[in-house]
């Protein structure tokens, strides 16, 4: 156990590094334009521009540039996206504050949408798996088909439409529209319901992976020997299914919710955008649009070591559920 | 012996229609099981044999299948009881070792824990105990260090370790009736007499009756007193193992022994049973082996041969006239022996 965990914890700081060595090159080395005539701004002097990329460190030697860069990756107090890099150059703000700042909103978006998805996903998957080609089933396909297909720009500005435009014209308790109003905190803004929609829109397409993933994974594991031999020992079938079924069934949808999970925690970009939430994915769109390189290294970085951190998660996870793999 | 009889089972049919048609994986089939006493049930794959067994467990899709007959076991009819009686004679009145160790076992769940979640489920008692019963159910089937062994999971065993802790699990609960389907089919030789000589001295130890279905007629003649021939989903000849194997009646199991090598008759050639099993869908009319028996006159492919004892001393599915069955036969095993002879 303690060797395999030591095993990826370093192909999981290799992946880093190799992230930090692309996206070093990517924005660095090779960007769309020079950075410090981006971060001089228009309309400036030869001198100016020298000035920027004197203090951008630019006319440093590329190994001075590199660890500076790499030092943001390292979750490390003053390393971890520091200042002398990730400073944005389009609104002068540390790209750290940004976003630790919008973080929650994103915390608060990902998490409710995992937590619908699952509870919408895993029960459509095991009715449509142990009541296999019934109506039930058939109805649990269809959602999921329409789920994976429905974009979710477009399920989003349907719930708009419908939830709020549509509602409120015809008089009716109508749902909160997008956005959270200046003033109102967090708190304040799941209690009154504005995560409602982007949760069930975020989560749509989630679900309908969920369900078909758990639904084949039931189907083909209730198909086991070790299923028979349950059923065998005079087990209820309510237990074969619950306990023996579902046990070997879950494990990689489970494994799949962390990977999913990390991977939105670095921004739900269209969703954060279509109900206009202060997250991380609405501030990456935001730099992306404005050239605001900096920012958009930040993001990238930080998104990177989100997937890294909940890469871990999973694989430590899959060794306490799965006994086959702490001996591997 | 009647007292001694454990299961009677009763013009058994199992059926299930498919896409292409019915399939009659077991078309009226009647045994018994005594006590202390082990069945060897012999066929090629698709016979039935599983299918028939696992019928008997209600291990099958009863809302897939069309089953048919009756399957007395202590006195009741398993085919009309509800599924939850049902429930409480399986894996406690009667136990199931599967063909494949390797996936038979949950690979999750420790060895100990699945051994009691058995015992759990048909007796009340507090955990601790039904963990100390599977160490000793698993001291019972030799397996060494039990304590520390019943903490480990299926992927620490050996293939044979594995098929010791599913005897262990099948026996735990004391059952009447121990099924082995093919137990020893995916182990290595050495390994499967082992295993072989611990269902035989369970058998005695328990008390239980025992059913082997296997495709191996060495394991059979090594171990079953009694032995049914399968073909087609049908039993072809039910005896006790000489009868069977030194007098059989059927031109299948004629068949059969002659397609077995024999340790005496080194350099003659096997002789394979000439064509291949039928389809279970579109069975031939009449006596399903006719296709492929030598021996077919008239009513073979017209009637279906009654399952009755026609003189030789054991029940039999087959038209031929006893006195042209046992000169047949005998001209048959002169010709093994000219064989064996020439080569």
């Amino acid at each position: 156990m303690g060797r395999y965990l030591i095993r990826r914890t370093l192909f999981l700081i290799l992946v880093l590094w190799i992230v930090s060595v692309l996206t070093f090159l990517i924005f660095v080395k090779l960007p769309a334009g020079d950075p410090a005539r981006r971060a001089a701004g228009t309309r400036t002097t030869e001198a100016q521009v020298e000035e920027a990329r004197e203090r951008l460190g630019l006319n440093d030697p590329i190994w001075v540039q590199y660890t500076r860069f790499a030092k943001g990756l390292v979750p490390w107090p003053g390393w971890f996206l520091n200042e002398q890099v990730y400073y944005s150059f389009k609104n002068f703000v540390p790209v750290k504050e940004e976003i630790f700042g919008r973080i929650p909103v994103t915390i608060t978006l990902a998490v409710g949408a995992g937590a619908t998805w699952l509870l919408v996903g895993i029960p459509i998957g095991i009715i449509s798996a142990i009541r296999r080609r019934s109506l039930a089933d058939r109805a649990g396909m269809l959602f999921a088909l329409f789920g994976v297909s429905a974009p979710v720009f477009w399920l989003g500005l349907l719930f708009l439409y419908i939830f709020w435009f549509k509602f409120q014209q015809m008089g009716w308790p109508h749902a909160p529209g997008s956005g959270i109003p200046t003033g109102e905190n967090l708190f304040e803004a799941v209690l009154a319901g504005r995560f409602v929609m982007p949760w069930i829109v975020l989560a749509l397409s989630f679900a309908a992976l969920y369900s078909r993933m758990t639904r084949g994974n039931l189907i083909e594991t209730m198909g086991e020997d070790y299923i028979r031999t349950a059923r065998a020992k005079g087990l209820s079938e309510r237990r074969v299914i619950f306990k023996h079924g579902l046990r070997a069934a879950l494990t990689p949808v489970v494994t799949m919710f962390g990977m999913d999970l990390g991977l939105l925690l670095g921004g739900a970009i269209i969703t954060e955008t279509v109900f206009n939430l202060p997250g991380v994915g609405q501030y990456t769109l935001n730099a992306i649009k404005t050239s605001d390189f900096p920012a958009v290294m930040g993001v990238t970085v930080f998104a990177a070591f989100f997937v890294v951190v909940a890469n871990l998660v999973v694989d430590v996870m899959y060794a306490a559920l799965d006994p086959r793999v702490r001996y591997s | 012996m009647p007292s001694d009889c454990l299961l009677e089972v009763k013009d058994l049919k199992v059926h299930f229609p498919t896409d292409d048609g019915l399939v009659k994986a077991v078309d009226g089939i009647s045994f018994t099981v005594d006590r202390g006493q082990t069945l060897g049930v012999v066929g090629e794959s698709g016979s039935g044999k599983s299918v028939t067994f696992m019928t008997i467990m209600g291990l099958i899709n009863r809302k897939k299948a069309h089953v048919e007959g009756e399957v007395l076991f202590g006195g009741r009819d398993l085919l009309k009881m509800p599924e939850d009686e049902l429930r409480k004679i399986r894996g406690n009145g009667m136990g199931m070792v599967f063909q494949d160790p390797m996936t038979s076992l949950h690979p999750y769940y420790k060895v100990g824990t699945q051994i009691a979640e058995a015992i759990l489920t048909h007796r009340d008692m507090p955990k601790e105990e039904a963990h100390k019963k599977a160490c000793e159910m698993l001291d019972v089937v030799g397996i060494p260090q039990p304590a520390e062994r019943a903490k480990q999971y299926p992927h620490e065993y050996s293939g044979g370790m594995r098929q010791r802790a599913m005897i262990a699990m099948a026996l735990s609960l004391n059952p009447d009736l121990l099924i082995a389907d093919e137990p020893t089919t995916a182990l290595d030789v050495t390994v499967q007499a082992q295993i072989l000589e611990l269902i035989g001295r369970l058998k005695e130890d328990f008390n239980v009756g025992v059913v082997l279905i296997t495709h191996d007629l060495g394991v059979v003649h090594d171990v079953a007193q009694r032995v049914m021939v399968m073909y087609a989903g049908r039993a072809v000849e039910i005896g006790s193992r000489d009868e069977v194997f030194n007098n059989p009646l059927h031109p299948y199991a004629w068949g059969l022994l002659e397609s077995i090598p024999h340790v005496d008759q080194k350099g003659t050639r096997l002789v394979p049973i000439e064509g291949l099993p039928p389809s279970l869908i579109f069975v031939p009319p009449g006596c399903p082996f006719h296709p492929r028996c030598p021996h077919r006159f008239e009513p073979c492919d017209k009637e279906i041969p009654a399952f009755i004892d026609r003189g030789g001393g054991h029940p039999e599915a087959c038209h031929l006239p006893i006195e042209d069955k046992r000169r047949i036969y005998s001209e048959r095993e002169a010709g093994r022996r000219s064989r064996k002879a020439a080569s």
